[in-house]
């Protein structure tokens, strides 16, 4: 891959996804569009990189963006922000929703589905009490690719072995041979759509809990101080955002604090 | 913390051996499950069992149910490392009281995720 190919991915990023891709990352890339080469029958990265030069390539574009930006994930990815959610953070939330009886959750990344899943998972082993609650469940992402998979819920012997409670994944999974296919119950608690966080936003509802782990690492700082502006806006007072370990939201939005109390991540709003 | 890894195959024993000794567990090694009886009632302070399910002389299921047959043994942790990945067959192990279950092959970060599983939720 020429200096002029890695540029090229560089600024488109940039401009449709406002993704900032650093100087030496050209590994990252040979390693995320190869197999979307060879997908489209090219030789080479440099050559799929040329297809994205020519006119009219809108589309191809959108598949690099997606093949960029998917990332790491598995269940209960970093243990101590599910932990707190268990321990803590659901049982003083359902204490404080106890008249209303309704909660609602963002997954503001979905990837292919193991941290949404892995909230429904808690939600629907340890929370027997939210039977007969009002769940709003919103997981999103900016990947098609990744919402279908998300859809479809049916994960590898790998996918599963990564960090899922083995009591977990006899009582919620189906084995289909060497794949394993989550229950439809806990499928259908989740409303997976598409949203890139760096465009305009629909309309949302408030939330309780908003989950944006190894998001922000990706966008540049006026983009990050956007995101959490409008998370800000929809964030109910006693509701938590719930950050990445390499994430903050100092020196980029002083509306947060983070809850220093509780492992994995929580920040509340400041009181105004 | 003392885990005792329980594994016919000496490779299978050098990939894990490393893993558990970077998260600070002295670790005591056997060849099958009489073996690993025999090295527990030696340590009976043992924390943590790493046991693989195929092997001569004493297999591993055998061994998970012999060591919950004793109450000496009751606080210890025992993940199955193992070639059996069928429903059925996890179902066994846990039934017979095994805490987690790894299905091999499985990497490094495979292994650490499953060993934070039982430190932090206490499966």
């Amino acid at each position: 891959m020429t200096a002029r190919d890695y540029s090229c991915v560089v600024t488109l990023l940039l401009d449709r996804s406002s993704i900032v891709l650093e100087a030496g990352k050209e590994y990252l890339v040979e390693a995320r569009l190869w197999p979307l080469a060879r997908r489209h029958g090219l030789a080479s990265v440099s050559e799929f990189i040329q297809r994205l030069r020519a006119p009219g390539s809108g589309g191809l574009i959108e598949e690099m963006v997606e093949a960029m930006v998917t990332t790491e994930t598995s269940f209960f990815r970093d243990i101590h922000p599910f932990k707190t959610l268990l321990d803590t953070v659901l049982p003083e939330l359902i204490a404080a929703r106890r008249n209303d009886r309704c909660l609602a959750i963002w997954c503001a990344a979905s990837s292919s589905g193991q941290e949404p899943y892995t909230i429904a998972l808690i939600l629907r082993e340890y929370f027997p009490e939210l039977a007969d609650w009002k769940i709003t469940f919103q997981s999103t992402d900016l990947s098609h690719d990744m919402l279908r998979r998300c859809r479809a819920g049916n994960y590898s012997q790998l996918e599963v072995n990564r960090g899922l409670p083995v009591a977990l994944l006899m009582k919620y999974f189906r084995q289909e041979g060497a794949r394993w296919q989550i229950r439809d119950d806990v499928r259908e608690m989740i409303d997976f759509q598409p949203i890139n966080l760096a465009e305009p936003w629909p309309a949302m509802q408030p939330f309780d809990l908003i989950f944006l782990r190894n998001v922000m690492i990706y966008f540049d700082v006026e983009t990050k101080k956007s995101i959490l502006a409008q998370i800000s806006r929809i964030l109910r007072p006693d509701g938590y955002l719930i950050l990445g370990g390499a994430e903050t939201t100092f020196y980029l939005d002083v509306s947060y604090k983070r809850v220093e109390s509780l492992k994995g991540g929580y920040y509340r709003l400041a009181a105004k | 913390m003392r885990t005792l890894l329980i594994d016919d195959s000496r490779a299978v024993r050098a990939f894990i051996r490393p893993i558990l000794r970077e998260l600070n567990f002295e670790v005591i090694e056997a060849g099958n499950g009489q073996e690993g009886l025999d090295r527990l009632r030696e340590f009976p302070d043992t924390a943590l069992i790493l046991v693989d399910w195929n092997m001569p002389v004493m297999d591993g299921l055998e061994f998970v149910c012999a060591v919950r047959a004793d109450q000496n043994f009751d606080a210890v942790r025992i993940v199955m490392v193992t070639t059996e990945t069928e429903s059925e067959q996890m179902n066994r192990a846990m039934m017979a009281g095994a805490n987690e279950y790894v299905m091999k092959p499985f990497t490094r970060d495979v292994l650490v995720a499953k060993l934070s599983l039982l430190d932090v939720f206490g499966a």
